[in-house]
């Protein structure tokens, strides 16, 4: 198992940070582009959320974010120090369209809301301290696994 | 890469067209640079905007919640936002958000200028 852990102050400019990292961790575990896309629009989502969360919450306490994997697959887990999640809004259109345009924050339940829609596996496992969102992507059985590259498995 | 901006006007059937042409990428750090640019757009007067993202690379939420305020900016003077995107991997979150019912989505600018509709 291949492990990179990150503690982000929360910072919007750290969610790009976020999204290069897990990117680089993605494409050395030999995921595909297509999947390298949704997992990078999924650490957006996801660190975005959390950062708003502690930046309101728990503006000293970082952003906590691990990514594993194996041969089976990969794992991404974002933890944020804010209130508990609430559940996400069933009409996504309707849940932007009533957001108020007034800040710069994500909406924790749009985050959420469009991570549900993307990924198959999204578990929000609620600590005592806050939200962990863990997603997984499984590796095709047969692939090379982590060290090869997306372009070696095609 | 960061965010790029530019804007040009061009004539449509319908009246002049502000085409706001948008690189880079959009997310929590990004945004406040176009909503600002849409509120400007807004506040000086032009109602009827066309977002150009071809050149975008990255779209989340929060880019889109940009896009969503600026549509509810231009309807209060009864204008019009379209956008012009064929990138799939940015028309994905537009799917999953059920915003391709709510923003005209064009293949091109010169068909989103011509729209009359």
């Amino acid at each position: 198992m291949a492990l990179v852990e990150l503690l982000l102050s929360p910072l919007p400019s750290h969610v790009r940070t976020a999204r290069l990292v897990v990117l680089a961790a993605a494409r050395r575990a030999g995921l595909d582009d297509g999947l390298v896309d949704e997992i990078r629009l999924a650490v957006s989502e996801a660190t975005s959320r959390a950062v708003a969360l502690n930046a309101r919450h728990a503006a000293e306490v970082p952003v906590r974010i691990r990514v594993t994997d194996d041969p089976t697959g990969l794992t991404l887990a974002v933890t944020d120090a804010g209130p508990a999640a609430g559940p996400a809004p069933r009409d996504l259109s309707a849940g932007l369209l009533a957001d108020s345009d007034g800040d710069d924050d994500a909406d924790p339940d749009i985050a959420l809301a469009v991570l549900s829609g993307l990924v198959d596996e999204v578990d929000v496992e609620l600590g005592t301290a806050g939200t962990t969102v863990t997603m997984r992507w499984p590796l095709p059985p047969g692939s090379s696994g982590p060290g090869t590259t997306a372009a070696a498995q095609s | 890469m960061d965010l790029s901006l530019s804007t040009r006007t061009e004539n449509g059937p319908a009246g002049d067209r502000t085409v706001v042409v948008v690189g880079g990428e959009i997310d929590v750090y990004t945004a406040p640079k176009l909503r600002e640019q849409l509120i400007d757009l807004v506040s000086s007067g032009q109602y009827h905007l066309v977002v150009d993202m071809e050149g975008v690379e990255f779209l989340d939420s929060t880019g889109l919640g940009v896009l969503v305020g600026g549509l509810k900016r231009v309807r209060a003077h009864e204008g019009s936002l379209r956008l012009v995107c064929t990138q799939e991997r940015i028309l994905k979150i537009f799917r999953i958000t059920g915003l391709t019912k709510v923003f005209p989505i064009h293949t091109s600018v010169d068909e989103a200028v011509a729209a009359t509709d």
